[in-house]
């Protein structure tokens, strides 16, 4: 345990030493603050019938801020250290391989909700200037830091193993956003209406699609079925990094 | 202190190192040699619980390396080769990261930081940033962290490469100053550091152990044929008639050098010392010597005549 929290604490303040770190915080405040622009704006316009949170998955940049800020938080995690040779010190320090994957991808969670904390404010900001008190509910969002966190996971492990992969930062990037796009493209597999297409197909389909996974956190509805998606997928990647860190001990 | 026997390690169908069987007392300084890809740094990363061996038994200070590896983790200070550190981090900083890693209590890890630091001489730029320090600096600090968890075993993978003589020379006295109640291991190309610091040498080549002796022992096996060396103020002729003549004296050369003295290179029959016979001689004849030495073999020789076989036939 002492291991594991000297790692993590290590991995965290690692993002606070070297510029990627704040780089990724300016980026991710800045995109999110253009979807706080987008979403009052597209409040003006309508009466809306959404919870706030939803219109934010909907209307602003939520995705784009997922799928692009990720890689850049994990990529340095195994590769940076394969690059220097400090992964050699690590390795030969009495820690195990286990502890050393559950640190790497605690930091980078621990990371990810960093970033995503500054967006809570803004349904409070709302509140305070808003005549009408329903547009926040607690609910969805606890929900929708439910989502974040679950997405995350799901975000952090697939970077993680991608990283794991390469001496490279910028391969591991390139690997981890790719792996992401595809599991976000998937979500529009559901949109398409394939004539006689098998129904339990067309179930399985719409049961992988991130953007219905959203959706329904974002009403503050959270279903198990949801849950259990992203936590099987994160421990099946995980599971996955912990064999590749084994490797060098059967290749 | 290390038992290795039959360690094999395999890379596919590459053989990196090959049945590698040697034991290490305690408290020696032993200087592992060996050209380029010879396995030195495989067999350390083995023996440092890096990576297994594919086959063979090794064991630290009584624990098993495959069975026991956190253990023997825990007994090693190991610094890995271009001593790779964490730049972002400062040197204390750095060092208490180590220690915890390494099972420290924070207490503990604060002694253990405070002894290492005043040990490496690192005082003076305890809060400075790693990656803005001297390449010498960086090279104690990488010691520093080996020896932070105050490990039995210090394996050190090429502990003064590209440093200059000044810091090679301190970091060669802090081996030796470590050397008092530590065993230590050290691998390196420069064969000097080795007379110096260690008292045993393990010579290695293509994965195989081609020699592994005090260095006195080791000299004193090659030097049977060590040619004695005599400056003398003589005719050419004359030593030349003499020469041929002395039983003892396998072969010779005969150089001329300043003021008229010759240099002559003798080499013996059976392994014989020809100074005495040499100066008996010269006395006799009334000439006069300035310089007679039996010329002992260098590590170097020694290392460069058992691994040339190999190397040949790469080519």
């Amino acid at each position: 345990m002492q291991v594991f929290l000297t790692l993590v604490r290590r991995e965290l303040g690692s993002y606070f030493v070297s510029i990627t770190g704040y780089a990724i915080i300016s980026g991710v405040l800045f995109l999110m603050g253009l979807s706080y622009v987008l979403m009052l704006a597209a409040l003006n316009g309508q009466p809306f019938d959404q919870p706030i949170t939803e219109v934010f998955t909907t209307r602003g940049l939520f995705w784009q801020i997922l799928l692009l800020a990720s890689p850049l938080i994990t990529m340095r995690s195994f590769a940076y250290e394969r690059h220097t040779g400090t992964y050699e010190a690590l390795m030969t320090a009495p820690v195990s391989d286990f502890d050393v994957v559950m640190a790497k991808f605690s930091g980078a969670m621990l990371f990810h909700m960093l970033i995503w904390s500054p967006l809570f404010a803004f349904p409070f900001i709302l509140r305070h200037y808003s005549s009408e008190p329903i547009i926040v509910g607690g609910g969805p969002i606890a929900t929708m830091i439910l989502g974040i966190f679950l997405l995350g996971c799901l975000f952090m492990s697939m970077g993680c193993l991608a990283s794991a992969l390469t001496r490279s930062q910028v391969i591991a990037a390139v690997n981890a956003f790719a792996m992401g796009m595809l599991m976000f493209l998937l979500s529009y597999l559901s949109l398409l209406d394939f004539k006689g297409m098998d129904e339990h197909l067309m179930t399985a389909v719409s049961h992988i699609s991130m953007l219905e996974h959203m959706r329904d956190f974002s009403r503050g509805i959270v279903d198990t079925r949801h849950v259990v998606f992203y936590l099987t997928l994160t421990t099946i990647f995980l599971y996955l990094n912990y064999k590749v860190v084994e490797s060098r001990r059967w290749k | 202190m290390i038992e290795v026997r039959d360690l094999t390690k395999r890379y596919g169908l590459h053989t990196a190192v090959d049945g590698l069987t040697f034991t290490v007392g305690r408290g020696d300084i032993v200087g592992f040699l060996g050209p380029n890809g010879a396995g030195k740094t495989t067999t350390m990363r083995i023996l440092s619980c890096y990576m297994p061996a594919t086959a063979g038994t090794a064991r630290v200070a009584g624990c098993d390396l495959f069975t026991e590896a956190d253990e023997v983790r825990r007994r090693i200070g190991y610094m890995p080769e271009n001593n790779p550190l964490h730049l972002d981090m400062r040197v204390r900083e750095y060092l208490k990261f180590r220690a915890r890693l390494k099972g420290l209590s924070v207490r503990r890890s604060r002694e253990r930081v405070d002894v290492v630091t005043e040990l490496c001489g690192l005082e003076d730029v305890s809060g400075k940033i790693v990656g803005q320090l001297s390449k010498g600096y960086k090279q104690r600090v990488g010691l520093a962290d080996a020896l932070v968890h105050d490990p039995e075993l210090i394996i050190l993978d090429e502990p003064t490469i590209g440093l200059d003589p000044h810091q090679i020379r301190s970091v060669r006295q802090l081996i030796k100053d470590l050397a008092v109640d530590h065993t230590v291991l050290i691998s390196t190309h420069i064969l000097p550091e080795v007379e110096m610091t260690c008292n045993r040498v393990l010579i290695m080549n293509e994965g195989r152990i081609l020699a592994s002796d005090t260095v006195d022992e080791l000299r004193s096996g090659m030097s049977d044929k060590g040619q004695v060396v005599a400056e003398i103020e003589a005719r050419a002729s004359d030593l030349q008639l003499v020469w041929d003549q002395m039983m003892e004296v396998d072969q010779f050369d005969i150089a001329p050098v300043d003021q008229g003295y010759m240099r002559c290179s003798l080499t013996p029959m059976n392994g014989s010392d020809l100074r005495p016979a040499i100066y008996e001689l010269v006395r006799e004849r009334g000439w006069k010597i300035r310089e007679l030495t039996h010329s002992r073999q260098s590590l170097e020789d020694i290392f460069v005549h058992l691994t040339r076989g190999g190397e040949e036939e790469e080519f």
